[in-house]
């Protein structure tokens, strides 16, 4: 029982991160239709932004401000500068363009940073909690109770704010979100700002349990896109029930079958759920318009 | 001066060019080792076009493929080191192997939208670099293992030809990557690649004329996935060595930037990138150095400015220059 209680707390913990992830993926998705390869890098972003930033003299809470503000930034200046020039190419090429971002991202975190794995402490301290004979970090918490905030800030926003409205007009039409006057280059440069700090605060709260290195976005991005797609792309409730699914289902994998292959649970998530339900488990039959 | 008829199919043109090239480019060569870099060339070459195949034709992105190239690569270290097979049947099994897992799992995913092929390769690639990472009694882990060594000093002495093992190396992958760029060439006039391109252009109007789509990817990946497995056997019969990292997402990705860089339609456009990303590390230490920020630099570049390719992309800024000069 003990044993089962461990792997239930770090499977929601990881699937926590999985699930902003993937709910990252989601608002980009919905209001761009581009699948931005390059979100996993914007988790990287908060953790190492927030590691150096501390070390230079800021305290925590500051760093990670700085962390989560400059990723935004990140996320603003990829739309402006990779996908908006673009304009309206293929899927392919927008997917090679993310991918390229992805890349550049983690050459220059490595050459600006460093290669080496890094971490801060956790911000309530390191003594763990015992329930039912498993251990609990009081990080976790924060993983867990952050995620939900997000959660249902994003939620209150895009229903009901303006500008949340707006973003949800423009994924829904983009051609007639303009008609009523909506500035869509506006609301894109918002989703993508929105996103990558959704993302740097993945980062932020999951640095103290897991670690980052330079290198981290890629299989980040892998599993927060296996997360959206177990919870059906472009649902913001499947990403969060997808990113806690994929989490539990990866730490009870590891547990109980192979911990070596845990990092393959994702693509086998991903290979189940396209062939079995390729709309997730909450995604709505896809129509499409021709 | 007439064209003989041959040459009028622009086929034979693309082959003949690249054939000089390879014929004439040992002539440039300051040293003995640009035979080596002269076979890395034509290797990653002829895995790029199974990617022209696979990108340029129909329209989708493998972000896995070095996956592919690393089965072809083990499949000949361990076919005979464990097995005691030839070398050459590993060079076919590796293939059918890398062929059928592509097909099995493309089969299932190119009915959906292309981003999901994207997604799926990439986990796929890790997958397979990760299985050759930790089965390490077959596979040697992640220090990787050796491959058999073909005798071709033997070989070479024993039919005359006056050759030193890396000139035959030249040669030989120089007329694999012929074969390779033939049958690429043949395919895209075939209904089979006709049908390809017009799925590119528009999924929906290749169902309506009866094409079937999912089919027409699959076979499409498969075919990518032999190249590339074929290409990874005859890099570990080169190098003698196969580790996980020729299976890895650098690897991968450099594929990838290869074809984007040589404009992804064309299979001449795919030597050029190949050659130029394959002769860049070995001559310049700053890319090297900075290779992940270049790759994602040049893949950007090309995909906003230079969609058809660099060669074509600069003679048509050229010409466009030339046009603004010439005129008053």
């Amino acid at each position: 029982m003990a044993e089962f209680l461990q792997f239930l707390f770090s499977g929601l913990t990881v699937g926590a991160v999985y699930a902003l992830v993937a709910l990252g993926f989601t608002l980009i998705h919905n209001a761009s239709g581009v699948v931005n390869f390059a979100q996993g890098e914007f988790v990287m972003l908060g953790g190492m932004i927030t590691v150096f930033a501390a070390q230079a003299g800021l305290p925590l809470a500051v760093a990670a401000g700085v962390a989560i503000g400059v990723t935004a930034l990140v996320g603003v200046a990829l739309y402006r500068l990779a996908i908006a020039p673009a304009g309206s190419a293929s899927v392919v090429s927008i997917i090679i363009i993310t991918m390229g971002a992805s890349l550049f991202l983690r050459g220059t975190a490595q050459s600006v940073f460093d290669k080496q794995i890094h971490r801060f402490p956790a911000f309530s301290g390191e003594t763990p909690i015992t329930i039912g004979g498993a251990t609990l970090m009081p990080q976790s918490l924060w993983v867990l109770g952050g995620a939900a905030v997000v959660f249902v800030a994003l939620h209150r926003f895009l229903a009901h704010t303006l500008p949340g409205k707006a973003v949800l007009a423009t994924a829904s039409n983009k051609l007639a979100a303009q008609l009523v006057g909506i500035n869509t280059h506006a609301v894109l440069l918002l989703a993508f700002g929105l996103s990558a700090a959704i993302g740097a605060v993945a980062g932020v709260l999951i640095t103290p349990l897991t670690m980052t290195t330079a290198d981290m976005g890629v299989s980040v991005a892998l599993k927060g896109f296996a997360a959206a797609m177990l919870g059906g792309m472009g649902i913001p409730v499947g990403a969060i029930v997808g990113g806690l699914g994929l989490g539990l289902i990866e730490a009870f994998t590891a547990g109980y079958l192979s911990s070596a292959y845990k990092e393959a649970t994702a693509f086998l998530v991903i290979l189940v759920v396209l062939v079995l339900m390729p709309r997730g488990l909450f995604g709505p039959k896809d129509v499409e318009r021709v | 001066m007439r064209v003989p008829s041959w040459l009028a199919d622009p086929r034979a043109r693309v082959l003949v060019l690249l054939a000089v090239l390879i014929a004439l480019a040992p002539l440039l060569f300051p040293s003995g080792y640009y035979y080596r870099v002269g076979t890395l060339v034509f290797l990653n070459a002829l895995t790029v076009t199974g990617l022209v195949i696979l990108t340029g034709y129909a329209g989708q992105v493998s972000l896995g493929h070095a996956g592919f190239f690393g089965i072809g690569a083990y499949a000949c270290a361990v076919g005979t080191s464990h097995f005691g097979l030839a070398p050459g049947l590993c060079v076919a099994l590796g293939a059918g192997l890398a062929g059928g897992l592509a097909l099995a799992v493309g089969r299932p995913i190119l009915r959906l939208k292309s981003h999901y092929l994207a997604v799926a390769t990439l986990g796929l690639g890790i997958l397979i670099a990760m299985v050759l990472t930790n089965e390490g009694q077959w596979t040697g882990g992640p220090d990787g293992m050796s491959a058999p060594t073909l005798p071709l000093r033997a070989w070479l002495r024993a039919w005359g030809v006056p050759l030193s093992p890396a000139q035959a190396w030249y040669a030989l992958s120089g007329l694999v990557l012929l074969a390779g760029a033939w049958m690429a060439l043949s395919l895209r006039e075939s209904a089979s690649g006709r049908a390809l391109r017009a799925l590119h252009d528009s999924e929906v109007a290749a169902r309506v004329i009866g094409i079937d789509v999912a089919r027409a990817k699959g076979r499409a990946f498969a075919i990518s996935a032999v190249y590339a497995s074929v290409a990874g056997s005859l890099m570990a019969l080169f190098n003698g060595f196969v580790n996980p990292a020729m299976a890895g997402f650098m690897h991968s990705i450099e594929l990838v930037t290869m074809v984007v860089l040589g404009g992804a339609g064309s299979v001449l456009g795919g030597v050029v990138g190949a050659t130029v990303l394959t002769v860049l590390p070995q001559t310049l230490t700053v890319f090297q150095e900075y290779e992940m920020t270049m790759l994602g630099l040049i893949m950007m570049v090309m995909m906003i400015f230079l969609r058809q390719g660099v060669v074509p992309g600069l003679v048509g800024a050229w010409t466009a220059w030339r046009g603004r000069r010439a005129r008053p």
